[in-house]
């Protein structure tokens, strides 16, 4: 805990969890979506279901799709906002298994067409954990670089995709890996220390066993 | 942050023959690996924030359950009339809390200190100490770091958050940063920075959580008040020379104590305290119908 954690962030209230949380979660879905949102439904879970319209949760959320941060005054006006640049929204309820309380899961479509499905909670004092990529278990904080590639569990897997990010020299933060079974779909999330080069993801995305790459970049307008 | 108690702070202090706030201006240098320029304009960043959303409180916005706004304003006006029974600083300070306290429920931008819901203490003593008492910005800046020490040894030893430890780890957190900050520009020592902290915090304790509907409105803004003032009367306490007989580390942990034994309906569920009063109830079950 640092000295601007405790005074800090700036941040549009009232509440660090359920409006702070849930901006950094619409805008950490909408970065992974990598394109501008077109269509959204999001399915409120818990303490956001429950309390989320008093606390603004539904703007908040709409409005970190929007690409604003929690210090943003134009959160309160994100349905308009919205409204205004033709983006759909619509709300609805989650029934979630083995979630934090205070968590929604967005489905989205951008411009192009491109869909993708992100659940994330809200831990407290503006923290977030995205939990599922398109269905998939993934746990990360959205505050680094972040790799989600979706693959077929071979051996040998985790090497291929460890030293193509050696090549460029970049640093991996922490590793998962999840699998449904042996030999069937598997994922690794990797947050990294760097940002991670759109040549590596292209190589990535050109191995045999690699089904999809999901990148979360922290660049502004990459 | 590397202390996890006061008295390690103020032990460093004394061997680098550094202020309290110095001592935590380093820490943060070497936690964020920042340059003491980069950290003290981050600091500057935050005073500038808190001094916009007081100067941008609207007094005519209601927050979500319609029943927050416009006290600040009310409060304001009979001070400034010369009716408070407190005097004018204390007037003051009472309406800028409320001020703040309101600009969070109603989605204005703040500051947390530590807390969104505990906005409002911090900035209520410090904007009204820099317009009465003229100590330069950089007297402010640096009782900000007080401040941040304070709270952050709280945070690690205890808790800031009122689900954990109930309103005195919110409003009594941020009481015992206003406290520490007041009583370092008032030119009190380390010893006395640290006995206000510990007196702001002993006065807040058994603060509960109980937040009617859940929402950071009743009784949160109002609480915002008993924090600032509570601050205050820590901080002339300490000035004065008044010591507390339990040490300020030993205060921290009686108050994750008292959050470990409070019932968890006293603890940011909405259920008790304010929250289970009939009247409560009755505004938790309308706002389900709209």
């Amino acid at each position: 805990m640092g000295v601007f954690d405790i005074i800090g962030p700036i941040m549009v209230g009232p509440s660090s969890s359920h409006t702070a949380g849930a901006v950094r979660i619409g805008y950490i879905a909408g970065l992974l979506l990598g394109e501008p949102v077109k269509e959204a439904r999001i399915d409120l879970y818990g303490s956001f279901l429950a309390t989320g319209k008093g606390h603004g949760t539904d703007r908040a959320l709409v409005a970190g799709l929007l690409h604003m941060k929690p210090d943003d005054s134009r959160i309160p006006y994100s349905f308009r906002i919205a409204e205004e640049a033709g983006v759909k929204i619509t709300f609805g309820q989650a029934d979630l298994r083995d979630v934090n309380p205070n968590t929604a899961r967005i489905r989205m479509i951008g411009v192009s067409g491109q869909t993708m499905e992100v659940t994330g909670s809200s831990l407290g004092g503006g923290r977030i954990r995205i939990c599922q990529v398109d269905g998939i278990e993934a746990h990360f904080s959205g505050e680094s670089p972040t790799l989600v590639i979706r693959n077929q569990d071979i051996p040998g897997s985790v090497t291929e995709v460890t030293s193509l990010l050696k090549e460029k020299e970049v640093n991996i933060a922490t590793m998962q890996l999840y699998r449904d079974s042996p030999g069937g779909d598997a994922v690794m999330v990797l947050e990294c220390d760097q940002e991670v080069p759109e040549e590596i993801r292209e190589q990535l995305r050109r191995l045999p066993e690699v089904q999809k790459v999901t990148y979360l970049s922290l660049k502004e307008g990459a | 942050m590397g202390f996890t108690s006061l008295a390690d702070i103020a032990e460093r202090a004394r061997e680098k023959e550094f202020s309290f706030w110095r001592v935590v201006l380093e820490d943060d240098c070497m936690f964020s690996q920042v340059e003491p320029e980069e950290s003290w304009k981050k600091m500057q960043e935050m005073y500038e924030a808190m001094r916009e959303a007081d100067q941008g409180y609207d007094g005519s916005l209601k927050s979500a359950s319609g029943l927050v706004g416009g006290d600040g304003s009310r409060m304001e006006a009979y001070v400034e009339a010369g009716k408070g029974l407190c005097g004018p600083f204390f007037g003051r300070v009472i309406a800028k809390a409320l001020k703040m306290g309101e600009s969070n429920a109603c989605m204005k931008r703040i500051v947390a200190a530590p807390t969104a819901g505990s906005c409002g203490v911090l900035p209520a003593v410090l904007l009204t100490y820099e317009e009465e008492c003229r100590p330069g910005e950089n007297a402010i800046l640096k009782a900000m770091y007080v401040a941040a020490g304070i709270g952050g040894v709280i945070a690690v030893r205890s808790s800031i958050s009122g689900a954990k430890g109930g309103c005195q780890a919110e409003i009594g957190a941020s009481s015992a940063m206003a406290a520490g900050a007041l009583t370092y520009l008032g030119g009190g020592d380390t010893e006395a920075i640290l006995h206000s902290a510990a007196m702001a915090l002993k006065n807040l304790m058994g603060l509960v959580c109980d937040p009617v509907a859940g929402l950071v409105e009743i009784p949160c803004v109002k609480r915002n008040v008993i924090g600032a003032v509570n601050a205050l009367s820590a901080s002339d306490m300490a000035l004065a020379g008044i010591r507390s007989v339990i040490p300020p580390d030993e205060v921290i942990d009686a108050m994750r104590n008292v959050g470990d034994v409070m019932s968890v309906d006293l603890r940011e569920t909405g259920r008790g305290g304010l929250a289970g009063t009939p009247t409560g109830q009755a505004i938790f079950e309308q706002l389900q119908k709209r």
